[in-house]
């Protein structure tokens, strides 16, 4: 093991995890735009509005990433509409776009599902407690329902955000220098493919760590109103403080 | 039905292989996981640390990671290995080999922590009955917690396989010749991206339906005789 090597390999990993990075908030924020409609839709009693999301998350949930990036990147350009379209053709000729897209795609599906089952998780006479104010369905949906759900789906949300990072690396197969696909062009030339793909490794995990962390955090934040009060009298907690210091 | 230029044959043999890939990464992925879940609980510490970091790991780092530090690292680390005995010949694993190990270390990693929770919802005293009875640990955990915890960990093994199964198509990145190898070589020859990997994407999708299904059977198979539990 050369850990020279490693190190001499940092610099260039880092450009690469700031891709990846890129890659991972770009494609959720969109991912998340598009499960918020889907979910409610996939939630829905009518047999009709959630046939289409159903095979939709359905078909993103079942078949590997890779082959949704390929299908996109490779896929469409088949056809002459695209190839010959001024606004489509400038985006999907981009790797880069093409993975943010697919990505995008593909994480909706997951958040979608996750959603949905936030959303039939809310308990119903919060929902009855709405609607006996007079409240519409929209409202409903926008004011009690959906900031409920997300409540309920943020840890679920956080494993996925976490397989989405990971799911990046699949960029380096369209050309994109991630973090992965740095490591795989350090790799053509200093031929020291263990301890390039360790260093690479160890980035991968130091962003899994500082994302568990940070939805950690927004946890604790979101369900403040659930943690149990401080107990006791409130005049004892200050003045037990007080007390240990030193008299001044 | 679009037109796959005869190339339907090789995409079956692809899909032959995809199959057999995910079959023995699964086989190593049961018995590393096996193996984790009895480290994570063994009275050793350094047994516990060390399952503790293989789980920390490979829960962290991507899975093509996985497999490109499998098939290209491991040569370089057998050979590192092999050249004070004398052997300086250049060591290749095979990419079938190379896929399984990355992909069962992956489940392995995953499998532990199913297992862990499942044997751990086995009621001690079961365990403590079987102790009672003269039986030693080995029987124990074979005859009496393994069958009870397999029924509770089947669920969460099933999903690991669905995920296995997709990431099989990772494994074309290194050149084993599996469905997805075999619907780009039916790309470059046809110049019908979207057509084949449409086709492939079917494939991927049936293989889900039929996997889906096994497990239901599986899961009704290990459920007979729990009254009060229906089988979904």
């Amino acid at each position: 093991m050369n850990v020279d090597v490693m190190i001499g390999a940092l610099p260039k990993l880092l450009e690469g995890a700031w891709l990846t990075l890129q890659l991972l908030f770009i494609s959720g924020f969109f991912g998340l735009l598009l499960a918020v409609p889907l979910a409610i839709a996939r939630a829905s009693p009518h047999a009709a509005i959630k046939a289409l999301p159903y095979a939709y998350i359905f078909f993103f949930r079942g078949t590997p990433l890779l082959v949704q990036l390929f299908l996109v990147y490779y896929g469409l350009s088949q056809f002459a509409v695209v190839r010959e379209s001024p606004i489509l053709w400038p985006i999907l000729r981009e790797p880069y776009w093409c993975a943010i897209i697919t990505f995008a795609l593909h994480t909706a599906a997951y958040i979608a599902e996750i959603l949905r089952g936030a959303i039939q998780a809310v308990p119903p006479g919060e929902i009855e407690a709405a609607r006996a104010l007079g409240m519409r369905r929209s409202t409903t949906m926008g004011r009690i329902i959906l900031p409920r759900a997300a409540r309920i789906a943020l840890p679920a949300y956080g494993n996925e955000l976490i397989l989405m990072l990971k799911g990046s690396a699949l960029a380096s197969t369209i050309t994109l220098l991630d973090l992965t696909g740095m490591a795989r062009t350090i790799i053509a030339r200093n031929y020291m493919p263990l301890e390039t793909f360790l260093m690479a490794g160890l980035i991968y995990m130091a962003i899994t760590f500082v994302l568990v962390r940070g939805l950690r955090f927004i946890e604790h934040r979101v369900n403040a109103h659930m943690r149990p009060r401080p107990t006791g009298p409130a005049k004892a907690t200050e003045e037990a403080p007080a007390g240990l210091m030193p008299p001044s | 039905m679009p037109d796959l230029h005869g190339f339907g044959g090789q995409l079956a043999l692809g899909l032959w292989m995809t199959v057999r890939l995910a079959l023995s990464a699964l086989g190593i992925g049961l018995v590393l996981g096996l193996a984790g879940a009895a480290a994570m609980s063994a009275p050793v510490a350094p047994l516990r640390w060390v399952a503790r970091a293989y789980t920390t790991i490979i829960r962290g780092i991507p899975e093509l990671l996985v497999v490109l530090l499998i098939y290209f690292g491991a040569s370089v680390a057998l050979m590192a290995i092999a050249r004070p005995f004398g052997y300086t010949d250049y060591i290749e694993l095979s990419p079938f080999i190379a896929g399984s190990v990355a992909l069962g270390l992956t489940f392995g990693g995953y499998a532990s922590e199913v297992f862990r929770g499942a044997f751990q919802a086995v009621p001690p005293g079961q365990s403590e009955a079987a102790q009672a009875l003269g039986m030693g640990r080995a029987a124990i955990f074979f005859r009496i917690v393994l069958p009870q915890g397999w029924r509770l960990a089947l669920p969460g093994l099933g999903n690991l396989f669905l995920v296995l199964m997709k990431d099989t198509a990772l494994v074309s990145v290194i050149g084993l010749e599996e469905l997805m190898r075999k619907a780009q070589f039916a790309v470059g020859a046809t110049k019908e991206p979207f057509t084949f990997y449409l086709a492939a994407a079917v494939i991927y999708l049936g293989l889900t339906i039929v996997s889906m299904g096994t497990l239901a059977w599986l899961e009704r198979r290990a459920n007979r005789g729990m009254p009060g539990v229906r089988a979904s």
